[in-house]
């Protein structure tokens, strides 16, 4: 079953994803189909049954507290669209109201 | 005599170690394959420059009485997932270059990491020549190489159809004989079903294995890098000058690693192969299913037990993956904002940052993986998350276990790599879910976390409608087990006794 206009948009939003309007109607039915199919998952029993956030790793290795070399500032800002100021330029952004 | 670019991983580097062939000649060699192999459309990036200047100081050393390393002039080919200093890295996506309307990340100012991936700088170590990147589905998400964000990949063998995915790139680049060597990675088949669609061995060591620092994330529980070759013992080669513990990457293995060349010496009498059922019940080409039954009885002449094995689970793997693929790709994914590197799309004077982000995203991604973080964002969401993404890690419990009760009485799994052999352009790409099920046999191996790879066996038969195309075995061993599973495809090569056949040359 299809996806709502409005659950894809709610989707969308959450992911930072802006879309045409076809790509809301087709992302509304392939979505659709796919959580069809996924669905099959609710056949299985799995009480009880633990879930695997990872398949290797049970605790997180750590290492030495010592100061190791990172990146360069010149290189990091390299690549980046715009920078100011010896940092990364971005649009201003305002507190959620 | 056999051409240089022709001869096995271990003798080419052979060559060059002795002086008998230049680094700087087994470049331009490749370099002249690659531009005559062009309208395949493998690769994203060649490092003409680069590559010549190494293999010069290569040849340099080599004359001044230097020992050369293992890969010692073999030209390679690595995925452009795969983060190359200073040379463009796209991981087939526009959101990595600075336009998107250039025809290929050189003329669109592609993104150029500061660093090495740790496998690319580990084959550098080995004294490779890393010539080229190659093409890919976008953010490693397909199955076909078709969600390129440049243009697709094609089948050396037809080029009416499609290599596989997602690393198709690197698939042709081999199988075309442009490269001796190549490096994929594999989430839930990419690097075993593009191998098994081109006739090439392609290798997704255990997770865990291989570093994957550098390379750009799809989803980090599952991702791996690994080999492809035209041969296992030059997979095996490459695969060892890339395996270990990295400091670099914490989900990496402490294992020591085992001795991959040698391994492949080893005859596999007294191996129990294990054959599990549901990867060949209903969906399985008939071409494919007689090959590899084929296949596994060579190998039971060849002094291996068989056994069939239940793992009731495996049909699963489609929904399974596709809910926490998905979920650890949109996390991951969410670094590509426009702010840092890459393409930012800002509006006029009044935008804010949420509305650049939207922006850039929803100009730089491509429609597949738009799809997939939006999967990935609903079954992460409050209200599903529970219902999705939780009741998916379970199954994928089940799903390991499978492996774990299989694996208690055979050494290695035999099975399709891909129920159909390549598909055309085209055919499954207007149906996502269709493209999906291309992966219903690699998807358990990535989920479990245990090695698994692909080696060629043979074709399919010529037709009317239709030329040879190539079937792969995939073989599967415990985590930890690369050394088991080379075994027993090197021994499959030898009960094949001629080598795999290559794609027939246009004319």
């Amino acid at each position: 079953m299809a996806l709502t206009k409005e659950q894809v948009l709610h989707v969308a939003r959450l992911a930072n994803l802006s879309l045409t309007d076809e790509e809301v109607h087709q992302a509304a039915e392939d979505l659709g189909k796919i959580l069809d199919h996924v669905a099959q998952l609710q056949e299985l029993d799995t009480d009880g049954v633990p879930a695997t956030a990872h398949v290797r790793v049970s605790e997180m290795p750590l290492r030495a507290d010592v100061a190791v070399p990172g990146l360069a500032t010149s290189a990091v800002l390299a690549e980046s669209p715009r920078i100011s100021a010896g940092g990364f330029a971005v649009p201003k952004f305002m507190d959620e109201e | 005599m056999t051409e240089p670019l022709d001869l096995p991983v271990g003798e080419l580097a052979h060559l060059v170690q002795t002086g008998a062939v230049s680094a700087l000649e087994v470049a331009q060699l490749s370099l002249a394959r690659i531009e005559r192999s062009a309208a395949l459309g493998a690769f994203l990036h060649v490092a003409e420059e680069q590559v010549m200047q190494a293999a010069r100081h290569l040849d340099e050393r080599r004359s001044r009485g230097e020992t050369l390393g293992a890969l010692a002039g073999v030209p390679i080919a690595v995925k452009d997932a795969l983060c190359t200093l200073d040379a463009p890295t796209t991981a087939g996506s526009r959101i990595l270059t600075r336009q998107p309307d250039g025809t290929c990340p050189d003329d669109s100012g592609a993104w150029r990491p500061p660093y090495d991936a740790t496998c690319v700088a580990r084959l550098r170590g080995a004294d490779a020549l890393i010539i080229a990147k190659t093409n890919m589905d976008e953010f490693a998400m397909g199955s076909s190489n078709e969600n390129s964000g440049f243009f697709p990949a094609k089948n050396p063998w037809d080029p009416q159809r499609v290599p596989g995915g997602s690393s198709g790139g690197s698939a042709v680049a081999v199988a075309s004989g442009a490269v001796v060597g190549a490096l994929g990675s594999d989430t839930g088949g990419s690097i075993r079903q593009p191998a098994a669609f081109c006739g090439v061995v392609g290798v997704k060591p255990s997770y865990g294995r291989v570093s994957r620092y550098g390379l750009l994330a799809f989803a980090s529980s599952l991702d791996q890098v690994g080999p492809m070759a035209r041969d296992v013992r030059g997979a095996a080669r490459l695969l060892q000058a890339i395996a270990g513990h990295d400091a670099l990457d914490s989900t990496t293995s402490q294992d020591p690693v085992g001795d991959y060349e040698q391994a492949c010496d080893e005859d596999a009498r007294g191996l129990r192969v294990g054959v599990p059922r549901q990867y060949f019940e209903a969906g399985i080409d008939d071409e494919i299913r007689e090959a590899t039954d084929t296949a596994i009885a060579a190998l039971q002449t060849r002094g291996c037990t068989l056994r069939e094995l239940d793992m009731p689970h495996t049909h699963y793997g489609v929904s399974t993956y596709y809910v926490l693929a998905t979920a650890e790709a949109a996390s991951n994914l969410s670094r590509y904002d426009g702010v840092r590197f890459g393409l930012r799309v800002e509006g006029d004077s009044g935008q804010d940052i949420h509305s650049m982000y939207s922006a850039t995203r929803g100009s730089g991604f491509g429609s597949e993986v738009k799809r997939r973080i939006m999967l990935g964002t609903y079954a992460l969401s409050a209200g599903y998350y529970d219902a999705y993404y939780v009741k998916a890690q379970r199954v994928r419990t089940l799903m390991r276990r499978d492996f774990d009760r299989a694996f208690e009485t055979v050494d290695v799994i035999a099975a399709p790599s891909s129920p159909t052999p390549a598909f055309k352009l085209g055919e499954r790409s207007r149906d996502p879910l269709s493209m999906y099920m291309a992966d219903v046999y690699t998807l358990p191996a990535s989920l479990a976390g245990v090695a698994a790879l692909s080696v060629p066996i043979g074709t399919t038969r010529p037709s009317e409608g239709r030329k040879p195309l190539p079937i792969g075995l995939q073989l599967m061993a415990p985590a930890g087990s690369e050394r088991t599973m080379l075994r027993a495809a090197a021994e499959w090569e030898r009960a094949r006794g001629t080598p795999a056949p290559i794609p027939p040359v246009e004319a």
